[in-house]
C-alpha cells in the first residue's frame, strides 16, 4: 500500500515560461479512486509524471508513505507507481503481446509459474487472450492502447496511473478499462486516471482533481464537482459538468453526476409526488 | 463532393479485406460522421477517401475515389494533397516535425503549396484564430501536451483550406472546450463548401456538427442516414458505438420504468 503525497510542488519544463505545475498540495491514500481533469496544457500529465519519478519537482517534495522518494531511481519508483501513457507506441516495444506483458514483473523479479499466470491474467482482463503470441503492430491502436494497460496492470503495482484510458476505444473498450479499474479497486490497489470524459469520471471514480495552469482548482467527490455551486469554477477551466448532472439541476433534484443517480432521482422525486 | 464507389480494399500482407462494397457520398458543405466499433474499418475508410491507401499506404483497391466526380487514381500526390487534407488521430503522425515554432508548423502546408507570402501569413493567423491557440505561435510544437499539439495539427490543416477533409479522431487528446472549437471549425469550412468525413467514437459531438452519420461493420457498410435517426437506432449498441448521453438517458429512463410524466418531464429537460 502507498499514500502519495505531493507537497508544494512546481514544475518548469527546460525552457518553459509558465510553471507547470505551481505549488501542488495533494494527498492521495491508498486504495482512493482520483480521476484529474483540467484543460489542455493544464499540468495533469506533468502532475502524473511526478508520481513515479519520470519528472522530479523544481521546488516542494514527493513522499511514497511519508518518505520523500528524491533520492530513489524511477526503476525503484516502478514497483509502486505502474504508468500506462497516452500514446500506447511511447511504451510498446516487443515482437509479441506475451513478451510484451511479460516485460514489467519479469523486471519485478517475477519469474516461472507466477509470471505467467500474472501475464496471461493481465491479457485476460483486457480481452486479449487469444492473441498472445501476435504481434503488438498486427493489432489496431485501440487495442495495443489495451495492451499498454495490460501491460502494466501486470506488474501489480499498488499505484496505478492511466493516462487518458478510453480515449478510442469503443463501447467494448470502455467497459474493459471500467473493469480493469472495478478490479484493481478491489483489490485495494490504488488508481489515477487522466481524463476528459466526464461521464467515465463521474462513473468510475470517487474523487475528481480538477487542475488550471498547474493549480488544483476544485478537489472533491463528483457529486460535489460536477455540482452546480462548482460550475463556475468548472467553466473557468473550460470544462463542462456531464450531461445528468447539468439535467439534475434543471430539474431540481440535487446531485445527479452520473446516469444511475439521475434515474433514481427521477424515480423517487416520482414516488414523492405520489 | 467526395465518392467512395464500391471500395473494397486489403492491406499489403493481410489475409482479408479490411473494407468491403463500401460507398459513401459526402456532398459539399456536409459534415458526416463515421462510427463502428474498434478494427470496423473507420481509420482504412480514411486512408481510402484520402488517397492515401492504396497510393502510400500498398495494398490492393476495386472501386472508385471521385474528387468532384473525377477519378482520384490518375492524380500525382502533390494534386492530391491539395485537394483533399487528412488529419490522424495522433498528433505525433501528423506534426512536420521540421518546424521550430508552433507558427512555422502551421504555415508549413501553405508555403509547401506555393502560396504568396500574404497569403501565407493571412492562412495561418486564421487558422490559429479559429482555434484559440494564437498564444502558442511562438512554442516549440515538440513541448506541447498532447491536446495543444492536436491543436496545431488541425490548424495546419484548416490553414491548406481543403475542399475536402478527412478526419480521424480529430479531438481524441481534446478537452471539451478544444472538442468545441474543432467542431466550429469544421462546421465553418462546411459552411464554406468542404465536404467533411469524421470519423469519431464522440457521438455526443456527431450528433451536434453532422447532417449524416454512416456506421461501419467488419468492413461494411451498417447503417448510412440523417445523423439523428442513425445515432438515436437500437441497433447501434450492438454495433458497438455508445449513443449520444441525451439518446441513452431517455432510454435508461423508459428501461427504469419511470412514469409517463416523469419521463416527459426528462425528454423536456434535455430538449432544453
Amino acid at each position: 500500500m502507498t499514500d502519495l503525497v505531493l507537497e508544494a510542488v512546481s514544475y518548469r519544463y527546460p525552457g518553459g515560461v509558465d510553471p507547470a505545475l505551481d505549488g501542488i498540495e495533494l494527498r492521495i491514500a491508498a486504495g482512493e479512486r482520483v480521476a484529474l481533469i483540467g484543460q489542455n496544457g493544464s499540468g495533469k500529465t506533468t502532475l502524473v509524471r511526478h508520481l513515479n519519478g519520470l519528472l522530479r519537482p523544481g521546488n516542494g517534495r514527493v513522499l511514497h508513505d511519508g518518505n520523500d522518494v528524491a533520492s530513489r531511481t524511477v526503476a525503484q519508483l516502478a514497483r509502486s507507481v505502474g504508468l500506462v501513457f497516452q500514446d500506447p507506441d511511447r511504451q510498446i516495444f516487443a515482437g509479441s503481446l506475451r513478451a510484451e506483458v511479460e516485460f514489467g514483473p519479469r523486471n519485478l523479479g517475477m519469474h516461472g509459474a507466477e509470471l505467467r499466470a500474472a501475464v496471461d491474467e493481465a491479457l485476460a482482463a483486457v480481452g486479449l487472450e487469444a492473441d498472445a503470441g501476435t504481434n503488438p503492430y498486427d493489432l489496431g491502436a485501440s487495442r495495443r492502447k489495451l495492451l499498454a494497460l495490460a501491460s502494466v496492470q501486470a506488474m501489480r503495482t499498488p499505484v496505478l496511473v492511466l493516462d487518458e484510458p478510453t480515449t478510442g476505444q469503443d463501447l467494448r473498450g470502455v467497459a474493459i478499462v471500467r473493469g480493469v479499474i472495478e478490479e484493481a479497486h478491489a483489490a485495494g490497489r490504488t488508481v489515477i486516471a487522466i481524463s476528459h470524459d466526464m461521464g467515465f469520471v463521474a462513473e468510475s471514480f470517487d474523487r475528481v482533481v480538477v487542475l488550471r495552469d498547474g493549480r488544483v482548482v476544485l478537489d472533491g467527490t463528483p457529486g460535489s464537482v460536477f455540482g452546480e455551486s462548482s460550475w463556475e469554477a468548472l467553466r473557468s477551466t473550460y470544462l463542462e459538468p456531464p450531461l445528468p448532472a447539468v439535467i439534475g439541476a434543471r430539474l431540481g433534484l440535487g446531485a445527479t453526476p452520473t446516469d444511475a443517480t439521475l434515474i433514481a432521482e427521477l424515480g423517487s422525486a416520482a414516488v414523492a409526488r405520489g | 463532393m467526395l465518392t467512395l464507389e464500391s471500395v473494397t480494399y486489403r492491406y499489403a500482407g493481410a489475409p482479408r479485406a479490411s473494407l468491403h462494397e463500401v460507398s459513401i457520398e459526402l456532398r459539399d458543405g456536409e459534415v458526416v460522421g463515421l462510427v463502428g466499433a474498434s478494427e470496423s474499418g473507420k481509420t482504412t475508410v480514411c486512408l481510402v477517401a484520402s488517397g492515401l491507401a492504396p497510393r502510400s499506404v500498398g495494398g490492393t483497391l476495386t472501386g472508385r475515389l471521385l474528387l468532384d466526380g473525377v477519378d482520384a487514381a490518375p492524380l500525382a500526390m502533390y494534386q492530391l494533397a491539395a485537394r483533399v487534407g487528412i488529419a490522424f488521430a495522433s498528433p505525433a503522425t501528423q506534426l512536420s516535425g521540421v518546424a521550430g515554432t508552433v507558427y512555422e508548423e502551421v504555415a508549413f502546408g501553405p508555403m509547401n503549396l506555393g502560396l504568396p507570402l500574404p497569403e501565407v501569413i493571412e492562412r495561418t493567423d486564421a487558422a490559429l484564430a479559429s482555434l484559440r491557440i494564437e498564444a502558442l505561435a511562438a512554442r516549440d510544437p515538440a513541448r506541447l501536451s498532447g491536446g495543444q499539439q492536436q491543436l496545431v495539427a488541425i490548424a495546419g490543416l484548416l490553414a491548406l483550406r481543403p475542399a475536402h477533409l478527412v478526419l480521424d479522431e480529430p479531438t481524441a487528446q481534446l478537452d471539451p472546450a478544444g472538442t468545441a472549437m474543432v467542431a466550429q471549425a469544421l462546421a465553418s469550412l462546411a459552411g464554406n463548401g468542404a465536404s467533411i468525413l469524421v470519423a469519431e467514437q464522440k457521438t455526443d459531438l456527431l450528433a451536434e456538427i453532422c447532417s449524416r452519420v454512416v456506421v461501419l461493420d467488419a468492413g461494411g457498410l451498417a447503417l448510412d442516414g440523417p445523423a439523428l435517426e442513425v445515432l438515436a437506432d437500437p441497433r447501434l449498441e450492438e454495433l458497438g458505438v455508445a449513443p449520444p448521453s441525451p439518446v441513452r438517458l431517455d432510454r435508461a429512463a423508459h428501461a427504469a420504468g419511470l412514469p409517463a410524466a416523469t419521463q416527459g418531464q426528462l425528454a423536456e429537460a434535455l430538449a432544453g
